[in-house]
């Protein structure tokens, strides 16, 4: 650590990099970076290759998309057996029946269900690809250097930092994820959730579970 | 030879759990990423070549947002659709400028 250093980002200098600092953006200083963002942007547009209200409602539809959705998706399958197996089956085509547009995105989608036996976990080891038509933007957390490293080598201590223990018996599967063919966790639906209505379980589902670093507790009485 | 990006099962620290909302401009590179990518000019590829080509000390050192503007401008220079020279001019132009930051 460079301790005391209070800009240990290295920002293309060398010899001012920690990489073990949590990599953050800052957003007031105009970096060269975002002077890059700018430039390339506003040429772009100049060249008529891109148009400044595509890139805005294309940052808008990135912003539609938020782990309400997955848990949209989720409660559903938990609720409507044919409907869970054409999610596991094909998930593009359940997913469009929920009139989710996941046309914007040219990749497969693969749902690994959770069972009493087997719980899964998803990671992009090579990058930070990640279920963004159904769950938005990766967390932070998620594209780390730590996550991405440490997922595939040593799963239950990974899950353990998330709050997540799980028994022995249970078989814990990691999937690495390409640009092309995404994976999201359908979580288990918890216990003593029998009562409630579909919109009720969708609150229940976290963003963390489709992802597969959490469980969902027990609902209480 | 492994590359830099290949860092699955790589000895690494406590996972950082801190949740920073996206901003802008980070938005905006993936913005221009998809876009670029649906109307053919840079496919997702070449977008993984850029940022697997910054080098090991740009790609572990700058942000997440930082290496993918820096991977898109390398391909777009690659291609001839810009020009070191008018980036250059237009960084110059935006140095220039007040109120650039929202």
């Amino acid at each position: 650590m460079h301790i005391g250093h209070d800009h240990p980002h290295a920002h293309g200098e060398a010899g001012a990099i920690d990489p073990h600092a949590p990599q953050q953006d800052h957003d007031d200083t105009l970096d060269y970076y975002r002077k890059l963002e700018i430039a390339v942007r506003e040429l772009l547009i100049e060249k008529n290759v891109l148009t400044a209200d595509e890139v805005r409602r294309t940052v808008e539809n990135y912003d539609s998309r938020t782990p309400e959705g997955g848990a949209r998706v989720v409660a559903r399958a938990w609720v409507d057996p044919a409907f869970k197996a054409l999610l596991l089956e094909d998930a593009t085509a359940a997913c469009e029946s929920l009139g989710f547009d996941m046309n914007v995105f040219d990749v497969k989608l693969t749902v690994v269900e959770n069972t009493p036996q087997v719980h899964n976990v998803i990671v992009c080891t090579l990058c930070s690809c990640y279920p963004r038509m159904l769950l938005g933007m990766p967390p932070a957390w998620y594209k780390s250097r730590a996550y991405r490293a440490r997922l595939v080598r040593e799963p239950r201590a990974v899950l353990g930092e998330f709050g997540t223990v799980l028994p022995d018996e249970v078989a814990v599967r990691v999937h690495d994820s390409t640009a092309d063919l995404r994976y999201i966790v359908l979580p288990m639906r918890p216990e003593g959730s029998e009562h409630l209505s579909e919109a009720e379980l969708a609150q229940l589902v976290s963003r963390d579970s489709m992802v597969g670093v959490t469980v969902l507790p027990a609902v209480q009485g | 030879m492994k590359g830099y990006h290949d860092i699955g099962g790589e000895p690494a620290g406590e996972i950082p759990k801190h949740e920073h909302e996206m901003m802008l401009w980070e938005k905006r590179v993936e913005a221009m990423l998809l876009l670029l990518s649906q109307k053919g000019v840079m496919r997702v590829d070449e977008n993984r070549r850029g940022l697997e080509s910054v080098g090991a000390e740009v790609y572990h050192g700058a942000g997440y947002a930082q290496r993918r503007i820096q991977s898109i401008s390398t391909n777009l220079i690659a291609k001839g659709l810009i020009s070191i020279e008018e980036l250059a001019a237009k960084v110059a132009d935006i140095e220039q400028r007040k109120d650039v930051l929202p």
